[in-house]
């Protein structure tokens, strides 16, 4: 050794343990763990974690017929796992090689349909079974042993010593009694926190800025468009059609508060509008539009039932009547769908004449004090 | 000591003992490893519950990040080109673009992104039936609140992580549900609107939401579920696990196998198993084909849009919910907010809290270590079964729309049972369960006392007929059992306490002749007599079978 072993610490020195060693180590010397065999030690070391093994149900002697019979069942399922792995590698980096492309489009083949499912099948079973493999291992080629462990409470020692050392660097602190520096060091971690979290305020946004949530693009002269981009006159719908529009402005169609229902009522339909109060010339002839914004959560309301002038929604089934003034008539929504008050241009296309007479989509706390 | 390394007596000889011994000598954790695989691991099925969820969040992690390669977190509005021709031409989100060029052009990553999706349903259900198992069994009681209370936030957490993941495809399906998570926010009394500004970064949808929901679902949230499992498994670990009442079993021992072998082999096994069956669901059942629903526009909507199964309650909440919307002085407060806030704050505090509660009104400041059965705490159990009635109640309601159509019932009048039923069914659960619980813990009493019934018939001299009962135990002068009941399992039936051979195996038809299996159960039963005398636990020494005599081994 050409090591200097000199210093403590080093192996082979002069270095002898301090009287605070302790532990197993003196209670057995190597002479004495060296007779022991491996099932001796074993316990030896279960013992000292509080670990006694009660009972050994052994597993079938080895070379017996049972023990040939289960190894081979085993070895069996890993056997499977693999090939099924095989499998799945051959399956995924040979599509568009030596098998069939796996690509998948409308009306491609048979194989690009199976592929993913395949890829699936064959994962999963390869790990399946290495799961049952090791199962069977566990259960008929492990010896079945039933230990005991020892459950203990807290050590009422730790508890006082810890206790001890604590309080006595708190006292050596003087925090207590340096009530000025502890009253400081209380107010830097609140200021402190405070700081931590201020740049959160980047993420806050005024809700009430320009009225964002009480207005839409809807305005006096904007033209109702077709999903397609083209105006509408009122003869090109079907009495007791719906059909969705979006105002003619940039991004009208993606906006989520513009979305409306111009609804072509039925004579029969006509014969029973009701009105609310002020809304009365918001139609043109046999046409009336309303939001598609459903009140109570803001999925669009899409479903039109005509023959019970009843639209609902989707999402909560929350159902509105077009000839009341698309009033909540089942479901969770409390208020009506907005009415949009329309009218016909000089070319005879249909316009809106304002913004809706309400708030569009759901409820909020202020909605009744919008300015 | 540092002497170690010195030859003498017990130095290893072999290569990997040498290579064991250098280690130790520079990081000294033969003890800690020893203890480690000392450690014993009560043996029941229901232990595994907590597993599945673990192993189907390894899952999560590894294909999770699989997909973020592929996937990219915007709402810049591009025009999509890629080989799904439905498409083409349609413009839709960089998010959406990039989960159809995943699905369509990346090889094999529609399998990996379906497995991802079915990881993530198994990972809250198998979290709920863990969680049920800990309710019903007691394992939650003093010293285990602080677990159970760590329970309860990756439930919540979990539940944040499915909503986030399955939106971020912006897709129409998932959309619609961001639209109304959207209502939940402004429904918020006085800072709702202010709420929903920050989330949204404006007016929704804004341009922001997917890359904030994409930070949270892949860093912010995984980081606190994996510090909070971390924390979970630690003080399992430290407290130990909880046992069922058993020969052997006592409030300050645990009695099972050790973590290696046996325990490590049945975990490593379960995890292939999980796995496997996340990767055979990806790959065999479709799952959110968003191709089907194409990109979010805030004017479309498709009927019978479907949740998740875990946001399914929240969205039954909302549709029951009556339309009462209170109005204070022009200021609102929609109905909304009670169902899709109020119903799951009030259910998810109710279960971090229950630890406190039971312990306030039952006096019971204990520690306890073995579980309860729940017939045992008949009005815990009952608790349990009316909260999970008014929960199941809510979850139909969450797919009523389903179910009107295909079962051909009024919408309106489903929409009637749910509220109906959230208010009358629960009451009724709990007497039900109550009286079932004494009814089945008078029984437990009855065979303790009486005997197993033998199914024997007898006519005594005196003309009079009756059925042999074999008692458990010793019999008092008047043919009473002297067992006292000890909250574990009492055998019910003669072939439970050996009074059937067990039956001859085979599936489709026997594999072995019945003449070898009486053979083979008479040599067991003669071993097990030689044995018995030096057992201490159990006759049939496997005291994890709740000291029922075990079936014998193949």
């Amino acid at each position: 050794m050409t090591t200097n072993h000199d210093r403590p610490g080093s192996a082979g020195g002069t270095d002898e343990p301090g009287h605070l060693h302790g532990g197993p180590d003196e209670d057995y010397t190597p002479h004495q763990l060296a007779a022991m065999d491996r099932t001796e030690l074993d316990r030896l070391g279960a013992r000292y974690d509080g670990v006694e093994v009660l009972h050994v149900e052994p597993a079938a002697p080895a070379g017996s017929a049972l023990d040939k019979k289960n190894t081979r069942q085993v070895t069996r399922w890993f056997g499977l796992g693999a090939l099924f792995a095989l499998a799945f590698v051959v399956v995924y980096a040979g599509s568009g090689w030596f098998l069939p492309s796996w690509k998948w489009s409308v009306g491609s083949s048979v194989w690009s349909s199976l592929y993913t499912p395949l890829l699936g099948l064959l994962f999963g079973l390869s790990m399946i079974a290495v799961g049952i493999g090791l199962v069977l291992y566990v259960k008929k080629l492990l010896p079945h042993e039933t230990a005991v462990q020892d459950k203990h409470d807290g050590s009422h020692f730790d508890r006082v010593t810890t206790g001890a050392t604590l309080m006595s660097g708190l006292d050596n602190s003087g925090l207590p009694r340096r009530k000025m520096l502890a009253g400081t060091l209380g107010l830097l971690g609140a200021a402190f926190g405070a700081m931590l979290i201020a740049p959160l305020g980047g993420f806050l946004k005024n809700p009430n800025t320009g009225n964002p949530l009480g207005t839409t693009p809807w305005a006096d002269g904007v033209r109702l468009l077709r999903d397609d981009g083209t105006p509408i006159r009122p003869g090109d719908q079907e009495a007791g059609s719906l059909a969705t529009v979006f105002p003619a402005v940039e991004g009208g169609d993606r906006a989520a508060d513009a979305a409306l229902m111009l609804i072509r009522l039925r004579p029969e339909q006509l014969e029973n509008l009701r009105s609310p109060a002020g809304q009365e010339d918001f139609g043109y002839g046999d046409y009336v539009a309303y939001s598609k914004i459903c009140t109570h959560a803001g999925c669009p309301v899409s479903l039109y039932e005509q023959e019970t002038s009843r639209i609902l929604c989707p999402c909560h089934q929350s159902q509105f009547d077009v000839t009341d003034g698309a009033k909540p008539i089942f479901g969770p929504a409390t208020r009506s769908l907005p009415q949009l008050p329309i009218t016909v241009d000089d070319e005879g296309y249909f316009v809106a004449r304002s913004d809706f007479n309400a708030p569009v989509g759901p409820s909020f706390w202020n909605i009744g004090r919008l300015g | 000591m540092a002497t170690n390394t010195v030859p003498g007596p017990g130095a290893p000889s072999s290569l990997a003992g040498k290579a064991a011994f250098e280690v130790d000598d520079r990081l000294i954790v033969a003890g800690p490893v020893r203890r480690t695989l000392n450690k014993v691991f009560p043996d029941h099925w229901s232990f595994l519950l907590g597993e599945i969820a673990l192993y189907s969040f390894i899952v999560l992690l590894l294909s999770g990040t699989y997909l973020t390669f592929f996937f990219d977190a915007s709402m810049r509005e591009v025009v999509y080109e890629g080989s799904y021709a439905p498409l083409r031409g349609v413009s839709m989100s960089a998010a959406y673009d990039s989960t159809l060029n995943m699905v369509f052009d990346v090889r094999g990553a529609l399998m990996i992104r379906q497995m991802h999706h079915w990881a993530a349903l198994l990972f809250v259900a198998s979290i709920c039936v863990h969680l049920l198992r800990i309710f019903f069994t007691g394992a939650f009681r003093r010293p285990r609140e602080t677990n159970w209370f760590i329970g309860i936030g990756l439930l919540v957490l979990a539940l944040l992580e499915g909503f986030a993941g399955y939106t971020l495809p912006d897709d129409l399906l998932s959309g619609t549900g961001l639209r109304i998570f959207s209502a939940v926010f402004l429904s918020i009394p006085v800072v709702g609107t202010w709420v929903y500004f920050t989330v949204f970064g404006g007016d929704f949808p804004g341009e922001l939401i997917i890359g904030r929901l994409y930070i949270l679902h892949v860093l912010i949230i995984p980081a606190i579920l994996l510090a909070l499992i971390a924390l979970h498994l630690l003080i399992l670990v430290k407290q130990k696990h909880t046992q069922f009442p058993g020969a052997g079993r006592t409030e300050h021992n645990v009695v099972g196998n050790r973590l290696f072998p046996t325990f490590a082999g049945k975990a490593t096994a379960l995890l292939f198993i999980v796995f496997g069956l996340c990767a055979a669901l990806g790959g065999l059942v479709q799952i959110n084909p968003i191709w089907l629903f194409g990109p979010y526009n805030p004017a479309q909507v498709s009927a019978g849009s479907q949740p998740d199964w875990y946001i399914g309650f929240i969205d039954g909440g909302a549709r029951l919910m009556p339309p009462w919307e209170i109005d204070l002085w022009g200021y609102h407060i929609p109905p909304v907010l009670w169902g899709a806030l109020g119903i799951p704050g009030l259910m998810f505090g109710a279960l971090a809290f229950y630890p406190i509660i039971e312990r306030k009104l039952t006096g019971d400041t204990a520690s306890h270590h073995l579980l309860q059965r729940p017939r045992d705490v008949p009005v815990r159990t009952s608790l349990g079964a009316m909260a999970l009635t008014a929960y199941i109640v809510l979850w139909i309601s969450g797919g009523n729309d389903l179910i009107a159509d295909k079962f051909d019932i009024s919408l309106n009048a489903m929409t009637w049972f749910g509220r109906i039923g959230f208010l009358v069914l629960p009451p009724i659960a709990y007497w039900a369960t109550y009286r079932l619980c004494l009814g089945l813990e008078q029984h437990d009493r009855e065979v303790l006392e009486h005997g197993i019934e033998t199914g024997v018939i007898r006519r005594l001299p005196s003309g009079e007929f009756i059925e042999v009962h074999q008692p458990l135990g010793p019999v008092d002068a008047h043919g009473h059992g002297q067992l006292a009941y000890g909250g574990a399992s009492v055998p019910k039936k003669m072939n439970q306490v050996g009074g059937a051979r067990r039956a001859v195996r085979g599936f489709f038809k026997p594999i072995e002749a019945p003449a070898d299996v009486q053979r083979q159960a008479e040599l067991e039963a003669r071993g097990l007599e030689a044995e018995q005398a030096s057992r201490e636990l159990t006759r049939s020494g496997r005291p994890s079978e709740g000291g029922r005599p075990q079936d014998p081994r193949d």
